[in-house]
């Protein structure tokens, strides 16, 4: 009988506790543009080209940006909160939310800076030759066969 | 090349002990295993002695390493990549450990300390189940130190060393130089999302929790090795106990360091990494109680096998989710950098714990001679049973909606998480609440095997009347406010709200009814009370919460963005921007952001906001504070006001970009004589007098200086009137130029100038009305209600696993009491003093 049970719970937690509306998908710009109104999400790269607009003093819960994805379709997004910080460092933006015409309105944001993650060596190797590289590190000085060869 | 200034030998001993401390292991893995499996009892003793000198060098090897470790970070020795990338000279020496375990060989290193330290006990208390827990122990502090290994063979790298070189790391123009350390000024540090308090106490507490769970999973190891099936349960329960203690502990010290100071808004929020080590949790907490069943009863031994087997399973898993950076996208969380070696590593490491004792476990379960399960519904353990299938069962259900992003990458598929993820959990386990709750209040008014009829009934009538009339009157004077997904699941809400009070009230009272108050043996009791009071903290904090920095509350700062199409309930306005000096209403309270301080910590401020309730019965302050970065805001920590039954909860969401935009404005230049007033467009001023070199207030001036000060009182059109106080100096040293201080008035966004004197004494009073605002910074706001529930429960249900956990072993009755009030001390001031 508890076995039956058990199996019983079981198959009740894969039908109520998996149904297809507590899924979503992760779309392109121009894919989601096609499902106007669908809750998806983006994986996209801020337009530097493109001003980032939040003014607190006028509204605290309005920034509007550009993004473009890999494909290199873009939108305009609308994110209804304050500006996340280090919006403008971050290398890419994982945005979820719905196409409302042109206009992506953007429900939550995760950002990916190289400032975080530290075992991105490439984001190491930018910390350390930036601020404290010797300023005699001319081309004449680049990298010698030694440490090229380096991993 | 020869480099200068390098200190190399520190990390040349380092690597030796790493050496030293995973040959041991494999040794006293051999030795363990072989004194498990003999039978001849000299052979067996020789076996184990050899083991534990294994075993005591790698002890000595592992601390070796980290005290090196511990010493390269210190000493900024940025030479080692280990100390460049986590420590740094601006960080303050309280954040020293928590920058050695910030790494991922520095956690790894801390776990198998703690298994080292676990397993000293083991030998010291366990003497007869010594070689096979011993064997799991060592056996997994193998894989461990493969990872800390670092040894090359041919091109691939096994595991990563905490002793490899900078230089030989990453590449760099400045390694060509052998002076290159002259240009390393500082190392990276300890990210400044991690510089907190828990940061420091968290993983080491959470590490030991995993590490415990290695015990009752050798434990089971060896009732299949020595084939006595079921003798081990006895002695592994207090271990069970323990680990079921410190894990529980650990993971809510997370949720309290999100809560406190990570602006997540909340305690939990069904993140990935959170998931993956409340997991191991419950699976163990299942076992436990399957462990009881088959010690009372002889019942449920099989189930208790699997269980424990699992705990430690996931307890690998969630490693492997966490580290090899598969999670991707959909977690918070640091995310490692692909390391293929250390992801194959780490899926062995899962799948031999996993497999191996399941492949022995179904090889020898025809051979346990163990009863069926309980069928009969008057007995205890067939309660225990379900409850513990539930507990099972909903673990399953977490990880597995946890492990989305494993089967995108198994599958190709590209399933993402819903729009609202928390609730997808949270109309799951709002059910899982209410089963386990109910559960929880009856099952201990049952006896074992079977309960007479009518003893149920009597027993459990007055806890169940006393929950249901607390559950209506909470309904009545504190009802649930949470609407958001409707009345459906706000009345799975409160029936999980009643399931949580009737197991808190039922556990209480059985203390007396069923136990006659002998606290000794109440530990089971007092864990659940503190459970139940715990999810009854959770409902209610949860449902309740209100965001007080709204601005559709406060009916202030309407929105006129051109793209705004008014208000939305979906698009909460969470943020409130203050401007200095401007009292600004929000929900109860009058707000006035009053400045901002730097702190001792590079880039650090702090801003200082004054909240008076709008009946002016509370009067206090909050200092929230952020870490900057080029002017951009980078880390937030909320400043919190406690009180028994709120908190207020609030943090920066924006500061002042800065004056990108220039001050174009310029002062209108007012000629004026003490006690004279002049006006201005909005309104007047009166020069009260002329102070010369003043020692007060903002100024500390001496005889022998030249500065004078304005006495201003200014009154606008409205009426407000505001002090100022420019001041203008004569700088011999500076070839007797001008300097002027002068003053602002933030909440008029105008600035004063003493500008000067002229030849018939008047005063030059320079005034301007600045075009961009001055400062101002963007506040979020909460208020959770009855969120020290949650703590306190937590505290009694940790404190209640402990009298369990003693009253189960032999341990003497003085060591019980010192153990009992440290523990009780220390959680105490975890979750009530320290911190925010």
């Amino acid at each position: 009988m508890i076995l039956v049970g058990i199996a019983v719970a079981i198959v009740a937690l894969i039908v109520f506790g998996f149904p297809a509306s507590d899924f979503s998908t992760y779309d392109t710009i121009s894919s989601a543009k096609a499902k106007q109104g669908k809750y998806v999400h983006l994986i996209a790269k801020l337009d530097r080209s493109q001003p980032i607009e939040y003014d607190a003093i006028k509204n605290p819960n309005y920034v509007s940006f550009n993004v473009i994805d890999s494909l290199g379709a873009q939108t305009k997004v609308v994110y209804r909160n304050s500006k996340p910080a280090e919006l403008e460092q971050s290398e890419r933006v994982v945005l979820q939310g719905k196409m409302q015409g042109d206009i992506f309105e953007c429900k939550s944001i995760t950002l990916k800076c190289p400032s975080k993650y530290k075992d991105d060596k490439r984001g190491l190797e930018r910390t350390l030759n930036g601020a404290d590289a010797p300023a005699a590190a001319s081309p004449a000085q680049a990298p010698t066969a030694d440490s090229s060869a380096k991993k | 090349m020869q480099f200068e200034g390098e200190h190399l030998l520190p990390g040349q001993i380092g690597q030796f002990f790493v050496l030293l401390a995973f040959v041991a292991s494999v040794l006293a893995t051999i030795g363990y295993f072989n004194a498990g499996r003999l039978k001849d009892l000299t052979a067996k003793a020789s076996w184990i002695r050899f083991a534990r000198i294994s075993f005591y060098t790698e002890l000595v090897a592992v601390l070796a390493i980290f005290s090196i470790i511990f010493y390269i970070c210190s000493q900024h020795y940025f030479e080692y990549m280990y100390a460049y990338k986590h420590a740094s000279k601006e960080l303050e020496s309280k954040y020293l450990l928590a920058c050695i375990w910030e790494g991922q060989e520095g956690s790894f290193l801390l776990w198998t300390i703690w298994h080292c330290l676990l397993g000293i006990f083991i030998i010291w208390k366990e003497k007869e189940w010594e070689a096979p827990v011993m064997t799991a122990l060592n056996f997994a502090q193998f894989f461990l130190l493969v990872m800390l290994l670092g040894l090359y063979f041919g091109d691939i790298r096994i595991g990563s060393s905490p002793f490899v070189l900078t230089r030989n790391e990453i590449n760099g123009p400045i390694f060509s130089q052998p002076d290159y350390l002259n240009y390393i000024k500082d190392g990276v540090g300890l990210n400044v999302l991690l510089r907190n308090y828990w940061m420091v106490i968290h993983p080491p507490v959470l590490f030991l929790g995993f590490a415990a769970c290695i015990i009752p999973f050798g434990f089971a190891f060896g009732g299949l090795q020595t084939k006595r099936f079921g003798d081990w349960v006895k002695p592994a329960l207090p271990w069970a106990l323990f680990g079921a203690c410190v894990l529980g502990v650990g993971i809510m010290m997370g949720g309290k360091w999100a809560y406190e100071s990570l602006s997540f808004g909340g305690y939990w929020a069904w993140d990935p990494v959170e998931n993956a080590s409340l997991v191991p949790w419950m699976i163990l907490v299942a076992g436990l109680h399957t462990m009881v069943i088959y010690k009372a009863t002889g019942r449920s031994l099989k189930a208790s096998y699997v269980f424990v087997i699992l705990s430690q399973a996931f307890v690998l898993y969630s490693t492997f989710l966490t580290r090899t950076g598969i999670l991707g996208d959909t977690s918070v969380h640091a995310f490692t950098e692909k390391d293929e070696i250390m992801k194959l590593l780490l899926e062995l490491f899962f799948a031999v714990f996993t497999i191996a004792p399941f492949v022995m476990f179904f090889m020898q379960s025809k051979n346990m001679q163990t009863a069926a399960p309980e069928e009969k519904t008057d007995s205890r353990e067939f309660w225990m049973f379900i409850g513990s299938i539930v507990f099972f069962l909903s673990a399953i259900f977490i990880i597995a909606k946890t492990s989305v992003p494993v089967y995108n990458k198994i599958f190709g598929t590209k399933f993402a998480p819903p729009e609202d993820a928390e609730f997808s959990y949270n109309k799951v386990m709002v059910m899982v609440a209410f089963i386990i709750g109910v559960l929880t209040a009856i099952t201990q008014y049952f006896k074992y095997k079977s309960t007479p009829a009518g003893y149920i009934l009597k027993k459990i009538a007055v806890p169940t009347l006393v929950s249901a009339i607390i559950t209506v009157l909470l309904a009545v004077f504190y009802p649930l406010t949470f609407y958001k997904h409707g009345a459906g699941f706000l009345g799975a809400l409160y029936i999980a709200l009643f399931a949580s009070v009737y197991a808190a009230v039922a556990n209480a009272m059985y203390i007396w009814s069923g136990l006659n108050g002998k606290i000794k043996s109440a530990g089971g009791s007092i864990t659940h009370v503190g459970f139940a009071v715990m999810m009854a903290g959770m409902i209610i904090s949860s449902s309740n919460k209100k965001t007080i920095s709204d601005n559709s509350v406060t009916g202030i700062n309407i929105p006129f963005g051109k793209d705004e199409k008014g208000r939305d309930v979906e698009n909460p306005m969470e943020n409130l921007t203050l401007l200095r000096d401007v009292p600004t209403r929000m929900l109860d309270y009058n707000l006035t952001y009053k400045g901002d301080s730097a702190g001792h910590e590079n880039g650090r401020r702090f801003y200082k906001i004054d909240m008076v309730s709008r009946d002016s019965a509370e009067h206090f302050g909050l200092t929230p504070d952020i870490y900057l970065g080029k002017n951009e805001l980078k880390s937030s920590n909320p400043s919190t006001k406690r009180y028994l039954t709120k908190d207020i909860y609030s943090y920066i969401s924006s500061i002042n970009p800065g004056s990108s935009r220039p001050d174009t404005a310029q002062f209108s230049i007012k000629e004026i004589g003490e006690g004279d007033t002049a006006f201005f467009n909005k309104g007047y001023f009166i020069l009260n007098r002329v102070v010369k070199n003043p020692d007060s207030g903002k100024y500390h001036f001496v005889q022998t200086d030249a500065a004078l000060m304005a006495d201003i009182t200014l009154v606008t059109k409205e009426g407000r009137s505001y002090k100022a106080a420019p001041l203008i100096q004569l700088v011999p040293s500076d070839s007797f130029n001008v300097k002027y201080y002068d003053d602002t008035l933030f909440a008029q966004n105008m600035y004063l100038r003493f500008a000067g004197v002229t030849e018939n004494r008047k005063v030059k009073i320079g005034i301007k009305e600045s075009d961009t605002f001055i400062d101002f910074i963007t506040l979020k706001a909460y208020l959770f209600p009855y969120i020290n529930l949650v703590w306190l429960g937590l505290v009694v249900m940790a404190m209640g696993l402990l009298v369990s956990m003693v009253n189960r072993s032999r341990i003497s009755k003085t060591t019980t009491a010192v153990l009992l009030t440290v523990a009780a001390i220390a959680m105490f001031y975890m979750f009530f003093v320290a911190g925010g």
